[in-house]
């Protein structure tokens, strides 16, 4: 290139130049969208001066069909919102259903299912992790995630069957109970996960060019997310502590000993680093719950085959990977609810992206979008 | 035969090391077509997640000479995988159009086969194989990495029985694809 076309390119004569605005259509199938999710960018230059996400590609009718299921019924279509974490979805549910009938879960249940929905958030926060590098541009934090997450879920496979839609958590307590040689090998994967979370450190955490594209980018001071309403990793990212496991403990969280990770000034860095130390926090907790197991039985009796729960309603939220999951469940005292409302993390979290992307550049759209860690069949159920 | 021989002079010469092979065209074709199968990264819903897996260390699609593409227009075979919703249907269609022939099709999971646990929902299509012809099902809700991987198989041996002659390897591919509201 001539040294006279390189001048004109040169930042101060390119300030004075009004560009025209041009529309970009990221998604619905993109790689990076993590799912079907379209944004509309309006771009002038490299920078977003408007952007319309536009969600429903995967909008399955989960709360009308659960009026047509029976409460045992509903509980498999809970697997399939947020699909990379299925565990909390179950629970909470179960946790609406039992409310209403009134039913009390064993210890031994409660147990289980704090342990599942921990190793169930360790698999999810791999996922964010390996597909946020590949976001970034590394592909090699993928191949280490997946390494580990198959084996969270081989221990899953080997306890209910599944690999993703587990269907475990069930009315009243879980499905089956989980044997001797089932708790030596999650042990001995707590064991052996301890050090890679340092060696995830290495890889992607202080990697000098992901810093670089992750740290003061997409800045999300406390009050705006307070504003928001965003929830999980992506509240505590902004250093406001709340934590549902804290302040309104569920399954008996109140008996364990964890810290809840809070980030700094709610970039992007700081977001994904909430989610890595998270999995240092279930690894205590899920080593806790294994070593003060209860004895006893693992299904609380008191809920028939086919449940009719006395007209009421009831409302249950629990911390899953990606925030605070609540359900409303009201009855009319038939075997089906009569409505059920989902109040999805993700969804919420979501909606802070039309805002928050003007003024950025193209390149940062990706790096935010994968910050805020969506999953879109939770998004439109 | 027709292809090789009738440019046997010109072939032969531009051969590294003047070796020589012969084959039937329809062999070589679809042997570059069946060890090259690109799908296009095109996750739906939790299928999407196994699909994923199966591109990861443990089970190393790439060895199989399956590297997946981010764009249509590269891409030979499309993984449908997850539920076919109303609202995807119509891009689903246009990227299926944007593949360069021939085009496969694997649908993944029972929401794409019939609608699966949403066989009742109002918003969602009962089947992929309503809007595009489909070559591969696989059962399961999600199907194993390694049910992926066998379909890729069957696939390849679809793909083996292609002929030029006789055009694609099914009536079904030939009919194409069909409209959204038909």
């Amino acid at each position: 290139m001539s040294n006279a076309l390189m001048q004109t390119h040169d930042a101060s004569t390119m300030a004075g130049l009004k560009t025209d605005q041009l529309f970009i259509n990221l998604g619905p199938q993109h790689p990076s969208t993590h799912g079907v999710l379209r944004i509309g960018l309006t771009i002038e230059g490299e920078v977003i001066v408007k952007a319309v996400p536009d969600i429903g590609y995967l909008h399955r009718g989960t709360e009308k069909l659960s009026e047509v299921r029976n409460y045992h019924h509903c509980v498999v279509l809970t697997d399939r919102w947020d699909y990379v974490s299925a565990m909390p979805n179950n629970l909470v549910f179960c946790l609406a259903a039992e409310k209403l009938a009134g039913v009390k879960t064993t210890p031994r249940a409660d147990a289980l299912r704090v342990i599942m929905c921990e190793m169930n958030r360790i698999a999810s926060h791999l996922l964010f992790f390996g597909t946020y590098g590949i976001d970034l541009g590394a592909y090699t934090p993928f191949l280490y995630a997946f390494r580990e997450r198959e084996m969270v879920l081989d221990l899953f496979e080997m306890l209910c069957g599944a690999r993703l839609t587990y269907n475990y958590i069930r009315l009243g307590g879980v499905m089956v109970d989980a044997s001797p040689e089932w708790l030596k090998r999650t042990s001995e994967f707590l064991e052996y996960f301890k050090p890679r979370l340092d060696e995830y450190d290495t890889l992607l955490t202080y990697n000098p060019i992901f810093m670089a594209r992750t740290k003061g980018i997409g800045i999300v001071s406390a009050a705006e997310a307070k504003d928001w309403a965003l929830s999980g990793p992506n509240l505590r990212g902004s250093g406001v502590n709340y934590d549902v496991r804290k302040f309104a403990p569920y399954s008996g969280y109140e008996n364990y000993d964890f810290e809840v990770p809070l980030g700094k000034d709610g970039s992007c860095w700081d977001r994904y680093f909430c989610r890595v130390s998270e999995m240092r926090q279930s690894v205590r907790i899920v080593s806790q719950a294994i070593a003060k197991l209860p004895e006893g039985p693992f299904q609380a009796s008191g809920f028939a085959k086919v449940p009719k729960p006395i007209a009421g309603e009831s409302y249950a939220n629990v911390e899953a990977s990606r925030g605070d999951l609540g359900i409303y469940l009201a009855s009319d005292g038939g075997i089906s609810p009569y409505r059920m409302h989902v109040h999805a993390p993700s969804f919420i979290n979501l909606a802070m992206l039309q805002d928050k992307l003007v003024g950025m550049k193209v390149s940062d759209v990706i790096a935010l979008l994968g910050s805020i860690d969506i999953v879109l069949g939770e998004v439109d159920r | 035969m027709g292809m090789i021989l009738e440019k046997l002079p010109g072939l032969t010469k531009g051969l590294p090391g003047g070796e020589l092979l012969l084959t039937t065209s329809d062999y070589f074709i679809d042997l570059g077509r069946r060890q090259s199968m690109w799908p296009m990264t095109f996750g739906l819903a939790c299928c999407a997640i196994e699909m994923m897996a199966s591109y990861a260390s443990r089970l190393d699609f790439d060895r199989m000479g399956v590297i997946p593409r981010a764009s249509p227009r590269q891409a030979d075979v499309m993984i449908v995988a997850g539920t076919v919703c109303k609202k995807m249907a119509e891009p689903i269609l246009e990227i299926y159009h944007q593949m360069p022939e021939p085009r496969f099709v694997i649908s993944m999971g029972s929401c794409a086969n019939c609608g699966g646990p949403y066989y009742d929902s109002y918003s969602v299509v009962k089947g992929v194989d309503r809007i595009v012809p489909v070559d591969v099902y696989i059962a399961g809700c999600p199907p194993r990495p390694e049910a992926l991987q066998y379909a890729v198989v069957k696939l390849q041996e679809k793909i083996a029985k292609m002929s030029l002659k006789k055009g694609l390897a099914t009536s079904q591919q030939e009919k194409g694809s069909r409209d959204i509201n038909a």
